[in-house]
């Protein structure tokens, strides 16, 4: 079954046509990766899922619902989850409450049962803490909740938005580049993590430059070149194709 | 506050609750004046200290609620500190309204159309909108405010109702800061777009805490239109949103000791050294100057809890 399907989407930015006609699907439970060269539109297709960007044509439908003309809060509520290319942390905020940002929607409180500090509104914290515990305990972060996130080492942080997005309860975690800046072990441990998040019955989109982890992780591949598509399929597929092979992973291959 | 803190609050505390003992009344007063200016200094932390969001006007808010009491009081004889919700209600909802089309504008750009906001305000007043302001002279003739049958008239009662709400406000925006709204605040200014992106309203939160910050505000010029009998627009100049502006980042954006202690000295150091008159503005700046170089995270910078 298909979560997420793209129908035709465009993004242009004055002359530029960042994102041309893409069309792909997200099937359930799968692990797919978004590939391509520098400046393909990967990040902008996913700025276009989350809503911080409108597409001027095209279409996104998650689980039947259109996320088009949705806020990005909106379109988080539905299940969507995302990290960011260059880490975008809460930075003098603790590792607990940027999980707690996650925990956000989910929790009802307002000014007033805050200042009166109601039961339901202390029942309701005390229920969100936990569970941002046991998110950092699972990306292991479990002994950092009290550090500053920005006092965490860079492969911490990059799991530390892993864990404030998986606190939404997504059904879809979008990725931008989870292994960007870390080292082989980091990566290796990343690998590990991207398979025990898809445990848990969520699917994962996610952008990489590190073609062993993409190789590896991912069910099926989607690459873009020039914000178009050029091919589609799974990883041994894809790696054999002479498109891609011309337009990336030749370049790359061969330095 | 850490455990650590605790021995701190307990002894200012106890000293503030016996200060009009041993003072007279001309410091008394000059108490009062730093209670208000902390008051609307924390309301003003709110949305500039937590949430991050530049707001130049905040006199304009301020205006609101002593104006709603003024006129409620000496037009409808409706007991001054009954008013005090009604401020805080006209002054949050004229927030709500001014901020509404603006509120999403980014940083300087918010600043100056605060700086607009709170000038159209004052010169409404002076022109005396709706003929219900009194123009430049203001209203006199507002009445004492009285509590359970007692007239608070003397400097040393005012200090316990304004030091008294203080300390309510104090405790309520500590309990505030500490659920998910504070912490809503905090992802605001921290960083809106991850805010946003992990399912925070962030439009919706921006408004709301503009509203409560002036309706915060306003009650807190109930207070002062109790205190001084008399207002005018020249109380609420653009030099006001100015000095809460710079109390909240000398203090320490986010942190209410820090807010606390720089009302006392940006209110209450002047007043020590009246007797060098206008040098003594002279000093002042050179001494916020050398702050913002030396300390520019302000006296007592917000922590991570």
């Amino acid at each position: 079954m298909d979560l997420l399907t793209l129908h035709h989407l465009t993004k242009t930015f004055g002359g530029l046509t960042a994102v041309k006609e893409v069309s792909f699907t997200v099937e359930k439970g799968a692990v797919v990766g978004l590939i391509g060269p520098n400046g393909a539109g990967k990040t902008t297709v996913f700025n276009l899922i989350t809503g911080h960007y409108r597409p001027n044509q095209g279409d996104m439908v998650f689980d039947g619902v259109s996320l088009s003309d949705l806020r990005t809060h909106r379109i988080i509520a539905l299940g969507i989850a995302r990290t960011f290319q260059n880490i975008r942390l809460f930075q003098r905020l603790t590792a607990l409450e940027n999980v707690l940002a996650g925990r956000h929607y989910r929790m009802h409180s307002g000014i007033l049962s805050a200042m009166l500090r109601l039961p339901a509104q202390r029942r309701e914290e005390q229920e969100a803490t936990d569970r941002a515990l046991q998110e950092l305990e699972f990306v292991g972060l479990g002994s950092q909740a009290l550090t500053m996130a920005r006092n965490l080492a860079y492969g911490d942080q990059r799991r530390l938005e892993i864990a404030r997005a998986l606190a939404t309860e997504p059904r879809l975690l979008i990725l931008d580049e989870p292994a960007g800046g870390m080292n082989e072990q980091e990566t290796e441990a990343l690998i590990g993590l991207i398979g025990r998040i898809q445990q848990r019955g969520v699917t994962i989109l996610l952008i990489e430059h590190d073609m062993r982890l993409v190789m590896r992780a991912c069910e099926k591949l989607v690459v873009l070149e020039y914000g178009g598509k050029i091919a589609e399929g799974p990883p041994e597929q894809v790696r054999h194709d002479p498109k891609v092979i011309e337009a990336y992973l030749g370049a790359e291959d061969e330095p | 506050m850490g455990r650590l803190d605790l021995p701190f609050v307990v002894a200012f505390t106890v000293l503030m609750t016996i200060a009009p003992l041993f003072l007279n009344a001309y410091h008394v007063d000059v108490l009062n004046s730093i209670g208000l200016y902390a008051l609307l200094a924390l309301s003003l932390n709110l949305i500039l200290g937590e949430a991050g969001l530049f707001n130049m006007g905040h006199a304009a808010f301020y205006a609101m609620g002593a104006y709603t009491a003024a006129i409620l009081n000496t037009r409808y004889q409706i007991p001054i500190l009954w008013t005090l919700p009604l401020s805080g209600l006209v002054a949050g909802l004229f927030a709500l309204a001014v901020a509404r089309p603006v509120v999403h504008l980014r940083g300087d750009y918010l600043l100056i159309v605060t700086i607009g906001v709170g000038e159209i305000v004052r010169i409404a007043l002076v022109n005396d909108v709706f003929g219900i302001t009194g123009g430049a002279n203001g209203i006199f003739g507002i009445s004492r405010p009285k509590l359970f049958g007692f007239v608070i008239r003397q400097p040393q009662h005012f200090y316990y109702l304004i030091w008294g709400f203080v300390a309510l406000t104090i405790f309520l925006f500590y309990r505030l800061k500490q659920s998910r709204f504070g912490r809503a605040l905090n992802y605001l200014r921290e960083d809106e777009v991850a805010a946003e992106g992990s399912g925070v309203n962030t439009a919706y939160y921006k408004l709301a805490v503009f509203g409560l910050g002036a309706a915060w505000a306003g009650m807190a010029g109930t207070l002062f239109a109790a205190k001084m009998t008399i207002i005018s627009p020249e109380s609420f100049s653009f030099w006001e949103s100015v000095v809460l502006f710079m109390i909240v980042i000398l203090g320490g954006a986010g942190n209410m000791a820090g807010v606390l202690l720089a009302s006392f000295l940006v209110i209450g150091l002047p007043e020590l050294f009246r007797e060098f008159s206008s040098a003594r503005m002279l000093v002042f700046g050179l001494v916020m100057m050398i702050m913002m170089i030396v300390r520019p995270q302000g006296l007592l910078p917000a922590r991570g809890r």
